[in-house]
């Protein structure tokens, strides 16, 4: 259960020093994507957190995100803040099972009430609740009594947080995502299939650290990692510029790591902190390996059409925008990258599939 | 002069371990650390660039550290894990990479100051070293007079 004492009393317990204290909030403000300049801040603040309780509930999910987690390769910090981190509830990881962890469940928001975190991943099933329940509860009923006293809902993964693959078309299940069914609560999307981990433990340790929820975006994703594309921040962006494009995935221009636009890279439309926080201990990243992005942190990226065909680009309310752009010269990713997320679902539905040559054609 | 005209950045590959000139990052980013130096110059303001968050390409990084090279002070701490601070070959700029006690990364950073915050002693330790001799300082002074609390 969560402890009374702060997380500075138990470092100094525990033997760390104050030099020991800040490098650990130096790499949790690393951690959290804040900039060093907030370190004192975040230093003051540790001193004073306390341990929260966090219930993590799984849903109609492929357990990736755990997987995600537990797999991190990045202990030290994050194991750190979950030392701090009462996780009094994860039907994956506790031993306990059936009876046991449904009472373990109870005790923590008996307990915790009003103050827990609840984190969720997967999808939950309206249209027959017989496909996802545990110990006979259903996903529904199961939600809607543990965030009942949560301070704040966490949603981990795009099932959790969109629907995800399970709501993709014909959606069997009737899946839907934790905001379509809680409406009183903060919630916080943790979106990717699965999402980084660090984001995850990000989120978690400025929770931990600031009592609050990070600055979220019109997703409701904290700003720090979803707040500027895939694209923007993506190192083959110089060839983009310059025009210079793969055509196929083992052509002189991927070989030598032109932009991978034209093989499909949704980096464009997707926002997420692949292209700085990386994979595997930062080793690498999908484009990186030389394949496009997926958009995995995208609502319906799972029925966004295929992986591998280029973005479509509106032809109706945008074309003069898209047009003048690529005429402009060979800033046709001005154009794509600066389409929001509404004209996206507009331009879903207004438009057909082109290319980038036939905008060229067409200007 | 500028740090390109440096010999020594002539002689390095501008396409880095990653082949392919993909190391878009690292000028911008050397850029940067020259203005953070005129600034700790001009008005004692100092800088931090968290390297974890840079979308550095193959090769950017090695790039960079080329660029960089060694300076005078290398110094090593030992808590929670490993943490090293490197000057670099230009003064006041420095390298301070942190590992876990698993020796994974947990942040790397270029810090642009005169000397990293890390490296001073801090005053909460310094209080308890102070308890700490003073602990010493009597189980010595007992031993020297055969067990008897020292003449105040």
């Amino acid at each position: 259960m969560a402890e009374k004492n702060t997380l500075g009393d138990s470092l100094r317990r525990h033997g760390v020093s104050r030099r020991g204290f800040l490098k650990f909030c130096t790499a949790t403000a690393s951690l959290m994507a804040l900039p060093p300049t907030m370190v004192p801040a975040i230093a003051d603040a540790l001193e004073k957190a306390k341990r929260p309780s966090v219930i993590w509930l799984s849903f109609q999910e492929c357990t990736g995100c755990t997987e995600s987690l537990t797999r991190s390769h990045s202990p030290s910090v994050e194991s750190l803040i979950f030392d701090h981190i009462s996780l009094d509830y994860h039907h994956t990881l506790q031993a306990a099972a059936g009876d046991a962890a449904e009472a373990a469940r109870e005790a923590a928001m008996h307990e915790n009430k009003g103050k827990y975190i609840l984190v969720v991943d997967g999808s939950i099933p309206l249209g027959d609740p017989g496909y996802s329940t545990i110990a006979g509860i259903s996903n529904l009923q199961m939600l809607e009594e543990t965030a009942k006293d949560a301070a704040a809902i966490v949603a981990v993964g795009t099932c959790a947080a969109f629907g995800g693959l399970p709501q993709a078309n014909p959606n069997p299940t009737g899946a839907v995502s934790v905001s379509d069914i809680i409406k009183d609560k903060p919630i916080i999307n943790v979106s990717g299939c699965p999402p980084i981990p660090t984001v995850i433990t990000g989120v978690l340790a400025h929770f931990l650290t600031f009592g609050s929820i990070p600055d979220l975006d019109q997703y409701n994703r904290p700003k720090v990692f979803y707040g500027q594309s895939i694209h923007d921040r993506c190192y083959r962006r110089p060839f983009y510029d310059k025009g210079l494009f793969a055509e196929t995935f083992d052509d002189e221009g991927a070989k030598a790591g032109w932009c991978l636009y034209k093989l499909g890279c949704k980096g464009p439309m997707t926002y997420n902190a692949c292209a700085t926080t990386k994979w595997n201990q930062g080793t690498s990243w999908p484009v990186e390996s030389g394949h496009g992005c997926l958009g995995c942190s995208e609502p319906r990226f799972w029925d966004a059409g295929g992986f591998y065909n280029a973005l479509s680009v509106p032809i109706s309310d945008n074309s003069q925008t898209v047009a003048f752009a690529a005429a402009a010269g060979l800033a046709l990713g001005a154009a794509a990258a600066g389409l929001n997320y509404k004209t996206k679902d507009e331009a879903a539905k207004a438009h057909g599939t082109v290319t980038i040559d036939d905008l060229e054609k067409s200007s | 002069m500028s740090v390109l005209d440096n010999k020594t950045s002539e002689t390095i590959s501008t396409h880095g371990e990653g082949g392919a000139g993909m190391t878009h990052n690292t000028l911008p980013l050397l850029n940067e650390v020259s203005h953070a130096l005129k600034r700790l110059l001009r008005t004692g303001e100092s800088t931090i660039i968290d390297l974890r968050a840079i979308p550095f390409g193959p090769g950017d990084e090695t790039r960079l550290m080329t660029l960089l090279g060694e300076g005078e002070v290398n110094a090593s701490l030992d808590t929670l894990g490993k943490t090293t601070v490197k000057e670099t070959r230009f003064s006041g700029v420095w390298l301070v990479d942190h590992y876990n006690s698993e020796e994974e990364r947990i942040a790397f950073q270029i810090e642009v100051i005169e000397i990293p915050e890390l490296l001073r002693a801090q005053t909460e330790d310094m209080y308890q070293s102070l308890d700490r001799l003073g602990e010493v300082l009597e189980k010595e002074m007992l031993k020297l007079n055969g067990g008897s609390p020292p003449i105040q």
